[in-house]
């Protein structure tokens, strides 16, 4: 009788294992703190960083209370200066609470002692935020020398070159050490072949120096074949990173999604991001598995252009786009993107960057206009 | 197979027993809905094999929620009710629906009550009108709208209501009505209401339309303002509290049964779900108004599991938070020290007893139910009252009753829809006729009507400089 009955009870089991399939993932969400939306509104922390970090956020605050977007701001800053760790142990909680933030970049000093390991990097990997998305698409009305430039890049985030392992030795020989885990590349791999399903892409490039590098790029290549063998639909190939950009520069528009380790990718987004207009035009995101963080792809500090009013604000803006995407408001996310690109396709509003004379003001006041006249209305009795 | 022996056994249940389980909402989950479909069991199978199938039944289909099992203890002795307290662990009362599978990245879930999400709302633009249900309620709660609706048409202020007039204790209540007004709080997203009366006596539905409200729109937290109004000197001034409350479990479960004659079973629900969404929603907002400290009230020493998972879940949540100082103190403690010496307070959190206690007695300290506004939050939607909700009946027709509660809630919606000069004119305009002392209405000591209230805050609006 008891083993019939433990069979039944074995029985059960499997034949209820679809539906407890679907209560498993209130599992993990138990380990996370529950999300910071109430009464429809979202708060996001934001993070002004340095340079022209701080008066390109406020901007985007200002935006935001213009257009009513739900969304509050929890500023965090950090003082790039300190030696302590409190401002990062800070933000980082503040990240953890609220799940998304938006931020400028963090200066890292170069003559500070090498224990100071850079602070954008400590949020990246304390957050796992693995994935750095960079869309680079030629904008109308900015004038470049390649046209129907298209690229997604696909770049690991937390290791190869920027695990911040270096030591010397030997007095006057540094050992400075590129780690690639197989973990992490299936991963990266992963992530890139599903964007890539998801956006309706056809091929996914890995850029690597594996001829040189064997062992380490190796591991990486194998594990996109492995990955990619599993996207029949997609295309896959393989390109050494000084190929790459050769190409990029004589033959863009060959390019659809990339994939590659940390260094390459900081490399060949900012050849992209040149490619389509300059730093001051692309916006990018982190993605981690909980958390994701939004900001200029190119990550600079902009720290001679600072408070001038003149730099471009059109990256932070569509990075607060991406940011609103991500919160699912996509209805405030295309509003503003299409006044931004209304904007950006005026060339007497050009900053001084895409060769003009405008201030950041006037092409955030533009914005404004653009969303005033466009954009939709809240009651139907016009 | 399973479906049906629950079937079966529901039949076998004595009266009440069902009763608690279709009022534990079993039927409400979907997954629930497509397991118990209607096939009939044999009454063959002997009892004990129901039973075992039953139990097994329920461990598979809930693994993750064994460990929430072990925080009720189970008073009576039938094995049933062990099976109805079991089915309502399992969350067949308001369950959640968990994320997708296939979860974007970098998304963990924006809402725990993913189900209720309703297509996105479009966007809004400052310069339009903003449409708010209205829910006018029962007792003084039509007058009061009155004078919000006055208060806004002087104002010219740019909101629109859309009024439904629910109400149990005037036979005004539906399941259709209870239903045009969830679309229209889901469609508009933001709601002013004054009390739904519950009336005492049990016309055969636990929960009433109140709660039926909130926990349909899930709306979890429940804020009061507490703050002195300057000019009316009341034995503590310059007192400044926010008291949040979680609204829909606890208490107010409507889970009562009488399982031997003359014994009544009220049972409590404490979720570590729920209790971590109200901790977390109490730090957010004691982070978003720069507040220092809070305060979790509870009885764990007697509620032992109970109110200990209560004090866990903030306890966890406040690691997070490490800027803001964690306390908790007991309901019997803080209620006295509330009266004698309120200012060591700034935020408090607490569960739904507690709560609706320490919300009208806050209230009493800085003047009364006519003085205190309060609103509720789901992650979706926010509905905005007074902080301690009476409908005050006695005062219907009289024109006796104070508006400062219900205009100082719209002040607030008005800051939620992003109308901050509108918002500042009415609640700048309440507090200089309150600071003024002329027009003062009963509760305040004065002789002055609802009507004359409203008219010196209309004439106040005009004088603010443009």
């Amino acid at each position: 009788m008891m083993q019939v009955l433990y069979y039944a009870y074995l029985l059960l089991k499997a034949a209820c294992n679809t539906l407890a399939d679907s209560f498993l993932p209130l599992i993990n969400l138990c380990s996370l703190p529950p999300p910071a939306k109430y009464g429809g509104r979202h708060t996001v922390t934001l993070i002004p960083g340095d340079g022209i970090g701080p008066e390109l956020l406020t901007h985007v605050r200002e935006l935001f209370r213009f257009c009513c977007v739900p969304v509050d701001f929890e500023i965090v800053s950090i003082d790039s200066k300190s030696t302590s760790d409190d401002d990062m142990n800070n933000a980082i909680t503040a990240i953890r609470r609220n799940g998304v933030a938006l931020k400028g970049n963090i200066e890292t000093n170069h003559n500070l002692p090498p224990s100071h390991i850079s602070r954008n990097n400590i949020l990246r990997t304390s957050l796992d935020l693995y994935a750095n998305v960079i869309h680079c698409q030629t904008l109308p009305g900015v004038r470049t020398r390649h046209r129907d430039v298209d690229i997604i890049i696909i770049r690991e985030n937390t290791e190869g070159e920027y695990s911040s392992l270096e030591h010397e030795n030997v007095p006057g020989v540094v050992e400075c050490l590129k780690i690639i885990t197989r973990k992490k590349s299936l991963r990266i791999a992963e992530y890139a072949f599903n964007a890539a399903r998801q956006n309706g892409r056809r091929r996914v490039t890995a850029v690597h120096k594996a001829n040189i590098m064997k062992l380490g790029d190796g591991l990486f290549l194998q594990c996109c074949k492995e990955v990619a063998a599993g996207y029949p639909e997609i295309t896959f190939d393989s390109m050494i990173v000084d190929n790459t950009t050769m190409q990029l520069v004589s033959k863009p528009q060959q390019f659809d999604v990339m994939v590659m380790p940390n260094l390459y990718g900081s490399v060949i987004s900012n050849v992209c991001a040149g490619l389509v207009g300059g730093p001051g035009l692309v916006p990018g995101a982190n993605y981690g598995k909980d958390y994701a963080v939004f900001e200029t792809a190119t990550r600079n500090t902009g720290k001679s252009i600072a408070n001038k009013n003149i730099a471009n604000p059109t990256a932070t803006l569509l990075a607060s786009c991406l940011m609103l995407d991500h919160l699912r408001l996509h209805g405030y996310a295309s509003m503003i993107r299409k006044a931004i690109l209304a904007t950006v396709s005026e060339t007497r509003l050009h900053t001084a960057d895409l060769g003009g004379q405008g201030t950041t003001s006037e092409v955030v006041q533009s914005v404004m206009r653009e969303i005033e006249s466009k954009g939709p209305r809240t009651s139907e009795q016009i | 197979m399973f479906c049906s022996a629950v079937q079966g056994e529901f039949g076998r249940l004595k009266r009440a027993e069902r009763f608690v389980l279709r009022s534990s909402a079993l039927l409400q989950t979907q997954k629930a809905r497509t397991c118990l479909s209607e096939v009939n069991l044999s009454n063959k199978i002997p009892n004990v094999f129901r039973s075992c199938l039953l139990s097994c039944f329920f461990l598979c289909f809930s693994p993750s929620l064994l460990t929430s099992y072990r925080y009720v203890t189970v008073v009576g002795k039938h094995p049933r009710y062990k099976i109805a307290v079991f089915l309502h662990i399992c969350g067949f009362g308001d369950r959640v629906s968990g994320p997708p599978r296939f979860q974007p990245l970098g998304a963990r879930a924006l809402s725990l009550t993913a189900a209720q999400s309703s297509a996105e709302a479009p966007p809004a633009r400052a310069d339009s009108t903003f449409k708010v249900t209205m829910v006018p309620g029962d007792g003084v709660g039509p007058e009061l709208m009155t004078a919000v609706k006055e208060v806004f048409k002087a104002g010219d202020v740019p909101v629109e209501f859309e009024e439904f007039h629910l109400s149990e204790v005037q036979n005004m209540a539906s399941e259709d009505k209870l239903d045009q007004v969830l679309t229209s709080m889901k469609g508009n997203r933001v709601a002013i209401k004054g009390k739904i009366h519950t009336p005492m006596e049990y016309k055969g539905e636990l929960a009433s339309y109140e709660m039926r409200l909130r926990r349909k729109l899930d709306l979890f937290a429940n804020v009061v303002h507490v703050n002195s109004l300057p000019g009316y000197n009341t034995r503590h001034n310059n007192l400044d509290l926010v008291i949040i409350r979680e609204q829909t479990e606890g208490e107010y479960s409507s889970l009562e049964h009488e399982s031997v004659k003359g014994v009544i079973e009220c049972l409590k629900i404490i979720t570590r779900e729920k209790s971590r969404r109200i901790a977390k929603f109490a730090f957010d907002y004691a982070t978003k108004k720069g507040r220092k400290k809070v305060t979790a009230v509870h009885k764990a020493n007697i509620m032992k599991l109970g109110d200990g998972l209560f004090l866990q879940s903030c306890a966890e949540i406040a690691e997070l938070y490490p800027k803001i100082k964690y306390e908790n103190i007991i309901i019997d403690n803080c209620c006295m020290q509330l009266v004698q010496n309120p200012y060591q307070f700034d935020v408090l959190v607490m569960p739904n007893l507690y709560g609706n206690i320490i919300d009208n007695l806050a209230a009493g300290l800085v003047g009364g139910a006519g003085v205190v506004p309060g609103e509720s939050y789901s992650a979706e939607y926010a509905v905005f009252e007074t902080g301690a909700r009476h409908p005050f009946a006695q005062a219907v027709g009289r024109n006796i009753a104070n508006p400062t509660a219900m205009l100082l809630s719209a002040a607030n919606m008005l800051r939620h829809l992003n109308l901050e000069y509108h918002s500042n004119m009415v609640s700048e305009a309440v507090k200089k006729v309150i600071k003024q002392g002329k027009v003062r209405t009963r509760d305040l000591g004065g002789y002055s009507t609802t009507s004359d209230f409203v008219r010196a805050v209309v004439a106040n609006l005009r004088y603010r400089p443009v």
